[in-house]
């Protein structure tokens, strides 16, 4: 579950480009400071805008979804708001809820309680075909008995358009993923990267108030997959068509999102944009859950914790307490040699294992303090740290004794 | 695949080239002989049914006085009645047609719901769809009698195209068979909630989505239909109702050679249907792969 801190860092940079991106798409934002007459010509300007740029709200009420004869909710009072034009990632383990939340979202699952508006409309009763939403499955779904370009015409040809038009238009979304030359390819004669970004077509084609996508990369290999969620992005953020993304790939998630919402049994643990998610993690479960943490022992007062003798904040919801658990990501945490030690704070470590990743270096270490133990079971208490590499002590090795110490940055408490 | 390998000399070979040659050789000639040997099994007795048609069993003279009866729909001077006989192939082809008609109305919808809406009622399906084959023929009949009865009596007629429903029954465990083929080569799931999200009804769905990728398998389930209905005997006999199989049998009563010259119409029909699915259906695969 537990990725690499590579990723937490890339991931990191990536949420600010992405946090401004999400204000430049997000027009309520211009709303601020309005009032009065204003704000309903601002508000009617900006339904007008949403509607033209395709993009719809999405509200889901306490939806509750129980598969027949299971016992436990598979969505149990789902709640999710997003904003015209916005993309949303839903991210979580597997049988957390989330394809579910999705299918449900689409009108592929009947729901058992709960609404389900869409631009402000309740389509809870609304069939799928109606929904005017299109998705994208992870399985391949193009049709095998039509080509690339017939594939992508067909939500065109159900809404009656003509022939010549449908040809255009499909066209248009097979150049707008790169496909234009393969537009008389059969499904069997394309790989799988070239049908995802067709069943993308496809589902832009038609032009949908939002749309749906379904793990669309976990049958696709690694380069494909990052290629391909870039340009999901890219062409997300030039139509402005509200997206639902469903994943279980934390970098995945962390790159394409806007917000991104942790899911945990058949609920939204914490939904917020990807750094403040990394940054800020509401629960353990989240913070465990995105990037590389350390769960380190610690002393609380719900504001302020003292972990190795140095005090640092805490985010708000952390638990206070002589005997807490800090969670603490590798990156600020950091390690000097033990002979170097001139402070009070920090407290001893061997270096179990050195990771050069480039400008990275991970450091795995055990704490040697005994009174540092992982509670409940007397197992050594492991570190990892992670330094830009210039600040790693030169000629440092396993088995050499460090001096391990957080940074004061905001952390959780649990 | 043998004698490939005995051209190829890369160090890994165990023996020799020219050993192994000899080897493939003689795995060859093996493998003729028993396909000689089955060809033998299967078509003796066509070819005595043929030699018995232009030979007469009698008098030993060879003639192809059957053929030409048949042909020419005129059997007086072999001293045969063939009205018997069109009138029983005329009711075999019709109820072909409306069997096959009625199993794909009955089976294709029903067949695709229960396929994406749930597993345990398809193999509930599949169990029942299954049943006429475990059933003898003569049980069957036992059953259908007083069905048949009380339908020819009192709601339809005794007109032998009503065997289609004793038919539809029939053919049921191929035509499943046929048509789960197919369900289960396209992922019917996907297909139609992806064609749903695109917005299309169900009757599009159907359609414009699973009918044309069900093609093959509803060729097949057709054809296979056929054959089953121009060779089955047994029911109609038993129901004492007038179809190919029964005409061939009266009529050999009085002419057997041109029963038999028949007999190997019918057959020869069936082989070519068989051809010709294999073909369209190849030809069909070819086109959507591509050259």
């Amino acid at each position: 579950m537990l990725n690499q801190p590579t990723t937490s860092q890339s991931a990191t940079r990536h949420a600010l480009s992405q946090d401004e991106d999400a204000f430049k798409n997000d027009p309520a934002a211009s709303l601020a400071g309005v009032r009065g007459k204003d704000v309903t010509r601002a508000a009617k300007a900006l339904l007008k805008d949403s509607a033209k740029r395709g993009g719809g709200s999405i509200q889901m009420q306490d939806v509750v979804k129980i598969y027949p004869g299971a016992a436990k909710r598979a969505l149990d009072d789902f709640n999710l708001d997003i904003k015209p034009g916005e993309m949303v990632v839903l991210l979580g383990g597997s049988g957390c809820g989330k394809s579910t939340a999705l299918r449900s979202l689409a009108g592929l699952e009947d729901i058992q309680g709960g609404r389900i508006l869409v631009g402000g409309q309740d389509v809870t009763g609304t069939p799928v075909n109606k929904r005017e939403m299109a998705m994208v499955f992870q399985s391949y779904s193009l049709f095998p008995h039509m080509t690339a370009l017939e594939n992508v015409a067909f939500g065109l040809e159900v809404r009656g358009m003509g022939k010549a038009e449908r040809r255009k238009t499909a066209m248009e979304q097979l150049e707008l993923v790169g496909l234009a030359d393969q537009a008389g390819k059969y499904t069997q004669q394309m790989s799988g990267g070239q049908q995802q970004r067709v069943a993308l077509a496809r589902a832009l084609a038609i032009k949908p108030r939002v749309l749906l996508l379904d793990e669309p990369l976990s049958a696709l290999d690694a380069k494909v997959r990052v290629q391909l969620r870039d340009q999901i992005r890219s062409i997300q953020l030039t139509t402005g068509t509200t997206t639902v993304f469903v994943t279980h790939d934390q970098e995945e998630a962390l790159a394409v999102a806007d917000r991104i919402g942790v899911m945990n049994k058949g609920r939204i643990e914490q939904i917020a944009a990807p750094r403040d998610l990394y940054q800020r993690p509401a629960t353990e479960y989240v913070a465990t859950f995105i990037g590389l943490t350390n769960r380190m022992p610690g002393a609380s007062n719900g504001e302020e914790a003292v972990v190795f003798g140095q005090r640092l904040p805490l985010i708000t919801g952390s638990a206070q307490g002589d005997a807490v658990t800090v969670l603490i990501r590798p990156e600020n945490l950091t390690l000097i040699r033990a002979d170097a030690n001139d402070s009070h704070v920090g407290e001893h470590a061997r270096v179990a294992a050195i990771h050069f990743l480039g400008a990275l270096v991970r450091v795995d270490t055990v704490i040697t303090s005994g009174e540092y133990q992982h509670r409940g079971n007397s197992k050594p208490l492991e570190v990892t740290v992670q330094l830009p590499a210039g600040e790693l002590p030169d000629g440092l090795a396993i088995g050499d004794d460090v001096i391990v110490t957080p940074r004061p940055v905001a952390a959780l408490a649990c | 695949m043998a004698v490939n390998n005995a051209d190829n000399t890369a160090p890994t070979a165990p023996m020799p080239p020219q050993l192994r040659a000899a080897r493939a050789r003689r795995q060859s000639i093996i493998k003729f002989v028993i396909l000689l040997f089955t060809l033998g099994f299967l078509l003796v007795p066509l070819i005595a049914m043929l030699v018995f048609t232009l030979r007469h069993p009698l008098s030993g003279r060879w003639s192809l006085a059957p053929w030409v009866a048949i042909f020419t729909g005129n059997g007086e001077t072999l001293g045969a009645d063939l009205t018997v006989l069109w009138q029983g192939l005329g009711s075999s082809l019709a109820l072909c047609v409306v069997t096959v008609a009625i199993m794909l109305l009955l089976m294709v919808p029903t067949m695709v719901i229960v396929h994406i809406r749930s597993r345990a009622l398809e193999r509930a399906i599949e169990w029942v769809a299954t049943l006429p084959l475990t059933i003898p023929a003569i049980v069957l009949v036992v059953g259908l009698g007083p069905i048949y009865r009380w339908l020819s009596a009192d709601v339809l007629n005794t007109n032998p195209i009503w065997l289609c429903f004793a038919y539809v029954v029939l053919v049921m465990p191929f035509a499943f068979r046929a048509i789960a083929v197919g369900l289960n080569s396209i992922d019917v799931k996907t297909l139609v909630e992806a064609s749903r999200s695109l917005g299309a009804s169900w009757p599009k769905v159907f359609f414009k989505v699973i009918i044309p990728n069900l093609w093959q398998s509803i060729l097949s389930a057709s054809f296979i239909s056929i054959a089953v209905v121009l060779g089955e005997y047994t029911v109609a006999s038993l129901l004492g109702r007038m179809n190919l199989q029964v005409a061939l049998y009266q009529l050999g009563q009085s002419n057997s050679q041109i029963s038999t010259a028949m007999s190997l119409l019918a057959l020869l029909f069936g082989v070519v249907l068989l051809v010709a699915l294999d073909l369209i259906s190849g030809a069909m695969r070819k086109r959507k792969e591509g050259k």
